[in-house]
């Protein structure tokens, strides 16, 4: 097992250098960061040079990536081309974004979990094929269109509706706000409603789909039919033989999607005009800001990377009857 | 189930043996007599799968027939068919083009639909019906050519690493995860935005999709391709001296072709998703080409004045989007009703 995981590991790494190499080499090749600055004549030579130096433009690219590196091992992001350090921005943006994703994560395996099992035990009633449209409806609807239309058509009219500012479609707090933790929690939730509601419904149904399927699969197999043979209460067959191991092969596809989660945000950020990690990479992409896009991508593909490992060893752990090769 | 012929493999063999010896003829007879029509020439390419049962009907006319059988499929493909011919004709035939300033504009008091403008105008003048049948086009043709580029790709890498294993599958699965290891969104971003200062174009964009999109159809048909190979006819097919080539091509991708086209299918709806979120953040198709991402992206600020510039785009990409989605599900239906017709 140990061995195993420390493989898995060893050949993440791996690819994640390659990885971030090519990503490197792509953003280093894009054109000219500094462009503005360079166009701008009140900008004086030496500040320009100066900041050349700083971001290393004037190393070959090999050697530009390697210093990128080995800083990037010690949490050293380097500088954005406004020649700020990358990592303090990096953490206070992550941390926005993961604010949403964990809340939105956990109501969505909880909402997934339950529509997924009440429409295994009452396949083919009303709830079943309900759940079922509704599902598709919600896999078939882009982040960004489902975040416009709650932003435009449910936030705007119930604001209207009350006649003050209750559900807030833009960042995650109004600025200046003051008082304590309690007093501001008005305002936080206000915020975090309709972003995290994005998220949760675009990321519940696959799931919801999912364990639908492995919630009829048990129930199908010998060992539920022996459970009933036995008469035992239904509602134990229900939930100690059918729901826990109905429940294995979901959380390993949760794990996996966790990356599906983090693309999301970026989208339901520029909606809602989050300062989240997402549009902050944006900006660095659309700015050629190398070393923000490269600690993006960095961070993202770790977390990626970390949860596919999680997932298979939760998988082992969940079911014995996996063994690791 | 069993007892249509769409059943195929188990159906006859189990009725014969439980009927009287009059009524097994009959039934034989009723058999040789459907294997008729599609006897001329060929032989059955799946003889290997199917051959028991004696029935001849060709794979895909089953799956046809299982496919026609569902309503909601069926539905979902005449929609879908109706907005990819119509945006089509509408490019020639409607009085506008995209690219045409009417005579009218969006102002607080008109410009929204009038029969003239049934989806009425934007504040610059476009007839915003001709900008989203070629928003529509746009998107059908990205999400095509994706399709075909990630089946192709992936279909090839997935199967050769799964016939061969050895010292090619290493090779090429390590190749997937590093393509899959990089988070899409994220890259598409930064290449789209290269390739799009360039070209801008629908097929650019397409191209960078797919050659990104591809690693879950190899890693779906490498392992249908290692449980295959291992099967009684490939070693059959092998022992009268088949290539790898003609093994490959006639014995394994026929009977892998199901999972395929699910997969191929959902990725039409995916690449619409993945095309419609770029252009919206800007880094997919560019003025002066249009997509439905881009005219929802520039209808979102003007959503609660004139709302028609948001409606109608946003109304089409989400039915193109869960017609294709209806199809994909129906077809994954067709090709293996057991997987979810579960007894319970």
């Amino acid at each position: 097992m140990l061995a195993y995981i420390l493989r898995r590991v060893a050949a993440s790494v791996l690819i994640l250098v390659l990885s971030s190499m090519l990503v490197f080499v792509m953003v280093a090749n894009s054109g000219d960061p500094l462009a503005t600055l360079r166009l701008n004549p009140h900008t004086p030579a030496s500040t320009y040079a100066a900041r050349r130096a700083l971001l290393h433009l004037n190393d070959p690219i090999p050697q530009r990536y390697w210093i990128w590196i080995s800083n990037a091992v010690h949490g050293n992001f380097g500088s954005t081309i406004q020649g700020q350090p990358v990592a303090p921005q990096l953490w206070s943006h992550l941390f926005v974004t993961f604010q949403m994703v964990i809340i939105a994560t956990i109501v969505a395996i909880v909402v997934a979990i339950t529509v997924g099992v009440l429409s295994a035990i009452r396949r083919g009633r009303a709830f079943d094929s309900a759940a079922t449209v509704t599902n598709f409806l919600f896999i078939s609807i882009p982040v960004f269109v489902l975040g416009l239309i709650l932003k435009e058509f449910v936030a705007i009219p119930i604001n209207n509706a009350v006649g003050r500012t209750v559900l807030y479609t833009i960042g995650q707090e109004s600025p200046n706000l003051t008082g304590g933790f309690v007093q501001r929690l008005p305002n936080y939730a206000g915020h975090f409603v309709l972003p995290v509601l994005t998220l949760i419904l675009v990321s519940y149904p696959s799931w919801a789909i999912y364990q639908r399927s492995s919630m009829l699969e048990v129930l199908d197999s010998d060992y539920v039919r022996l459970a009933r043979a036995k008469g035992l209460r239904p509602r134990r067959v229900l939930i100690r033989h059918t729901l826990r191991n109905a429940l294995i092969p979901v959380t390993t596809v949760i794990a996996l999607d966790f990356a599906a989660i983090l693309g999301g945000a970026i989208l339901v950020e520029s909606v809602f005009s989050w300062q989240g990690v997402g549009v902050w990479f944006l900006a660095g992409v659309s700015n050629l800001d190398f070393n923000v896009v490269q600690a993006y991508l960095l961070v993202t593909a770790f977390f990626v990377v970390a949860f596919n490992l999680l997932a298979d060893i939760l998988y082992g752990v969940l079911d014995p009857r996996i063994r690791y090769g | 189930m069993a007892e249509r012929p769409a059943g195929g493999g188990t159906g006859a063999p189990v009725r014969g043996r439980g009927a009287r010896s009059g009524a097994s003829v009959a039934a034989g007879r009723r058999l040789r007599r459907s294997r008729l029509p599609v006897a001329g020439g060929e032989t059955h390419p799946l003889g290997d799968e199917h051959g028991m049962a004696g029935d001849a009907r060709r794979q895909w006319q089953i799956v046809l027939g299982r496919f026609v059988r569902q309503p909601r499929a069926m539905i979902s493909l005449g929609v879908f068919a109706v907005l990819g011919i119509g945006s089509v004709v509408a490019g020639f035939a409607w009085h506008y083009n995209y690219l045409t300033l009417t005579d009218q504009i969006a102002t607080f008091t008109s410009g929204g639909p009038t029969w003239q403008h049934p989806f009425g105008v934007d504040p610059i003048g476009h007839d915003v019906f001709a900008q989203v049948m070629q928003g529509t086009k746009e998107d059908i043709q990205v999400a095509l050519l994706v399709a075909a580029v990630t089946t192709l790709i992936g279909t090839t890498i997935g199967a050769l690493a799964g016939y061969f294993r050895g010292w090619v599958d290493p090779i090429l699965m390590r190749f997937t995860d590093f393509i899959l290891a990089v988070p899409l969104l994220a890259v598409l971003a930064v290449l789209a935005n290269l390739a799009s200062k360039q070209s801008g174009s629908w097929f650019w964009v397409a191209m960078i999709i797919g050659f990104l999109a591809w690693t879950y159809v190899a890693r779906l048909v490498r392992a249908d391709f290692l449980s295959l190979r291992e099967r009684d006819f490939v070693e059959a097919a092998r022992a009268i001296g088949a290539s790898n080539r003609r093994i490959i091509v006639r014995h394994l991708l026929p009977n892998a072709i199901g999972p395929i086209i699910v997969n191929a299918t959902l990725t039409v709806a995916n690449a619409i998703i993945l095309e419609s979120t770029l252009s919206f953040l800007g880094l997919g198709i560019q003025p002066p080409n249009i997509s439905l991402g881009t005219l929802v992206a520039s209808g979102e600020g003007d959503a609660t004045t004139f709302w028609w510039l948001f409606v109608f785009p946003a109304a089409f990409i989400i039915v193109l989007i869960l017609c294709i989605n209806f199809i994909g599900d129906g077809l994954r239906e067709a090709f293996d009703p057991r997987r979810s017709r579960v007894r319970a």
